[in-house]
């Protein structure tokens, strides 16, 4: 008699966190050798699921099976011991030490003492993951990176493999390699947990999919059997809307140039600015590529003016130059920013959401008046911002640390979109955002070039500038390709241009702009 | 000419060891990603304790113990306000520092002209009588050998054995460390006791065997001297050591230029190894890329684990 025992079978799993429920007696299983998709909206609980499998933190009531044998994980070492691995979607890793040292940490002393970096390069080679034991973490790239962690993981032979959101920084090329790694675990029979935001991965991927809605299980699916569409219904539990553009757009006078700009990094381990020219036009998106770390922080932070553009670089807004000016002083000229980090760059984590909307609407909303703060206008703002944009909040006195992180971005965006910049600069607009809320923020992005604004989308999520830029750049070790219209190239020769291939060394089908 | 060189050389040893023991612990602490400014609070009440205890049970071991011990409990203070109450480090630090001087100078209050009679020193019939040499590395008491070994111990602790690599990791990054499943309180509050019983012997130091008396506020700005080694040595162990004899051996220098007669103010030449430690700061943070990767990034920030 053939038994099909399960890996992992989880029975009424719930976990409460003051005021809400992250887990409602959420019931699972995954079968040896499948690859099991987890999907759902920022806050639906999936992260606290897998944290609660890996032993970051306990659940309040429910069982968990391994192997039909039931049994209890009180920390992290221990679910390695059974055989569970994880690959954080924040990589824990240790710039300042070594590929070795940071291997070695997080597995058993017995596997870390004695040849480790032979095992090390034997593992990588098997499964397709080169690695360099000696070199050290900061000099590597995001996909380097993600190797660690998945070689740690492999080398205590785990039966089990959570990856949260994986691919979310990797370069299409690196995607299709992490795949064929991924694939090949299955084919040997580790099961493997895979989170993710992107419906097409998913489909791609994986045997079976779990939905998660507000804590609770909604269902299960086989991704073959759905399309990318139907499973972003049954995550939102509504009907999903993706972005419009306008075909045929026609663009105004250049909006916004930037000239020769120069800038070394004061990042540790940042990347320099070289020669950066870019041209956007009145009404039109312009995408920025790239890998993480390729200059993205760099090159918004010259934008926004908290760090001096280089000596002879110039930044135009429309004709007049605002090189010289600060932040607030380009705010006051028709300049909005989204910075990458939501909490203590895009806003004050400990102050409420009117204070935070004060802190970058005070001229273009006339929130300030003869240096006094008028709460009254601040506050009816700040309400217009919430209803707007459909944040999730109890009022404008909530702080903005206590909004999730989707509905965080959405209140960044509608305060910067609402102010009606001629010029809106973001970077990473939906990074951990979840489908609904991406696909309206998208949207919003559209929406402005309609009044005659500009927009610069600074993004690794290829598929989400494909979808909104009218032109996309490559940013690769600080330097800007030329900005190639969107119809005219290709999803691979933009992740060509990423790795930092040289256009010269493939032929693109159009020409270029400049 | 060497009848002074090798007197010198014995005083910049006795004037050293102080700022070895001091600067090593708050390497071994900061790396861990904890910074303790309290260094001279623990001192102080080191060198209190090992005063105290040495003159009234005339026991130099018991003294040393003490002075460690008691360095180890103003540093369980610290690790208790900071790690788990989250306090800021750097107010507890300074808070420390006041509070081990007024500690100190109250239970020195009746110690005050008393005298203990210092440390035996090692003496190797035949290696000690070596001309020089000999007194120099064969004629030391055990505080001088012990501070030397704690710094190879610190610095082998620290790159050679697995608890070392998790004390780098969770200064470099506690998240990180406490998602693989690291007790970064844990981990960090064992070091903060380790720091303080070494900031606790090198005050023991100061009041068994270099001037061995009790004086108020006796370690003069060790601690603070200390703390800046820490950064001159750019968080290495080794570089520490160097780093607190060229203090040490400044100190020791002006003072016998005064002897000598030199016509330069007495004050700036006292004010020498404070003036060093401000140059050298200042070289340091001109050239970053070689200071960053040894300085813990989490230096300072307290952890709490997050949901």
């Amino acid at each position: 008699m053939q038994v099909t025992r399960t890996r992992l079978k989880l029975e009424n799993i719930t976990k409460h966190y003051p005021g809400i429920i992250a887990n409602d007696s959420v019931n699972m299983s995954v079968l040896p050798g499948e690859i099991h998709a987890l999907l759902g909206e920022n806050g639906a609980g999936k992260s606290t699921l897998v944290k609660f499998i890996y032993g970051v933190h306990g659940a309040d009531s429910g069982r968990m099976f391994w192997e039909d044998k039931e049994i209890q994980i009180s920390n992290p070492s221990e679910a390695r011991k059974t055989g569970i691995g994880m690959v954080f979607q924040h990589f824990s890793l240790f710039d300042a030490l070594t590929v070795e040292e940071n291997i070695a940490i997080g597995i058993s002393q017995e596997l870390a003492t004695g040849g480790l970096s032979d095992k090390i390069i034997q593992v990588s080679n098997q499964y397709g993951l080169p690695l360099d034991p000696s070199r050290y973490v900061y000099t590597l790239s995001v996909g380097e990176r993600q190797r660690i962690e998945v070689v740690r993981c492999l080398l205590q032979n785990p039966r089990l493999l959570i990856m949260d959101e994986p691919t979310s920084v990797l370069t299409p090329q690196e995607v299709e390699e992490l795949f064929k790694t991924l694939r090949r675990l299955s084919d040997e029979g580790i099961s493997i947990l895979y989170i993710s935001h992107k419906l097409q991965e998913i489909k791609d991927l994986c045997h079976k999919a779990t939905i998660m809605r507000n804590g609770k299980v909604v269902s299960e699916c086989n991704p073959d059997d759905e399309t990318t569409r139907s499973m972003a219904e049954m995550m939102m539990g509504k009907d999903f809307i993706s972005p419009e553009r306008r075909e045929n757009k026609s663009f105004g006078s250049t909006k916004l140039s930037l000239r020769n700009i120069n800038r070394v990094s004061h990042h540790q381990h940042g990347v320099d600015l070289a020669n950066i020219d870019l041209d956007i036009k009145t009404g039109e998106v312009v995408g920025i590529a790239g890998i993480a770390g390729n200059g993205q922080t760099e090159l918004l932070e010259v934008l926004s003016g908290e760090v001096p553009v280089g000596d002879e670089g110039i930044i135009l807004l429309g004709d007049r130059e605002v090189t010289n000016l600060n932040t607030n002083d380009r705010r006051k000229v028709g300049m909005a920013f989204v910075p990458e980090e939501r909490l203590g760059h895009g806003a004050v984590p400990n102050m409420s959401l009117w204070e935070n909307t004060v802190l970058s609407a005070a001229y273009s909303m006339d929130l300030v008046i003869r240096g006094f703060v008028s709460k009254v206008s601040s506050i009816a703002f700040c309400k217009h911002v919430i209803k707007k944009f459909n944040v999730h909040t109890p009022g404008p006195n909530t702080f903005a640390s206590a909004l999730s992180g989707g509905n965080l971005q959405k209140f960044i965006f509608g305060r910067e979109i609402l102010q009606n910049p001629k010029v809106l600069i973001v970077l990473q607009p939906t990074w951990g955002v979840d489908a609904g809320s991406a696909a309206r923020i998208r949207q919003s992005l559209i929406d402005l070039t309609e009044n005659e604004a500009a927009v610069l989308v600074i993004s690794q999520d290829l598929e989400e500038l494909l979808e909104i830029s009218d032109r996309i750049a490559v940013i690769h070790e600080g330097k800007l390709s030329p900005a190639y219209p969107v119809n005219e190239i290709t999803i691979e020769e933009i992740g060509l241009l990423m790795g930092g291939v040289k256009k010269s060394e493939f032929s693109i089908r159009g020409t270029d702009e400049n | 000419m060497l009848e002074w060189v090798l007197p010198a050389i014995l005083t910049i040893i006795t004037a050293s060891t102080p700022l070895v023991f001091a600067a090593v612990g708050e390497v071994l602490v900061e790396k861990s990603g904890v910074l303790n400014l309290g260094i001279e609070g623990m001192m102080v009440v080191g060198a209190i304790a090992a005063f105290a205890v040495g003159v009234t049970f005339e026991s130099a071991t018991l003294a040393i113990i003490s002075g460690a011990v008691a360095g180890a409990f103003l540093a369980f203070i610290f690790g208790l306000l900071t790690l788990n109450l989250l306090a800021n480090q750097v107010a507890t630090g300074l808070a420390l520092t006041i509070f081990g001087l007024g500690l100190s100078s109250l239970i020195g209050h009746s110690y005050v002209g008393k005298t203990f009679p210092g440390l035996p020193k090692l003496e190797i019939t035949l290696l000690t009588d070596i001309p020089f040499l000999g007194p120099i590395i064969f004629g030391q008491d055990i505080l001088v050998y012990l501070s030397i070994l704690s710094v190879f111990g610190v610095s082998w602790f620290l790159y050679r054995t697995r608890w070392g690599l998790i004390v780098r990791a969770i200064g470099e990054n506690h998240d990180a460390a406490y998602s693989i499943g690291y007790s970064v309180k844990f981990v960090r509050m064992i070091v903060i006791l380790i720091g303080g019983a070494l900031a606790g012997l090198g005050g023991s130091y100061l009041s068994l065997a270099y001037t061995p008396f009790w004086v108020e506020n006796m370690t003069a700005g060790r601690g603070w001297i200390a703390l800046a080694l820490v950064v001159f040595a750019s968080w290495k162990p080794g570089r520490a050591l160097l780093g607190a004899y060229l203090f040490g051996g400044i100190t020791i220098i002006q003072m016998h230029a005064q002897g000598f007669d030199v016509q330069i103010p007495a004050q700036v030449m006292s004010s020498l190894p404070y003036l060093a430690t401000i140059f050298v700061l200042v070289l340091i943070s001109r050239d970053s890329s070689r200071t960053l990767l040894n300085a813990p990034a989490c230096l300072g920030k307290n952890f709490q684990p997050s949901s």
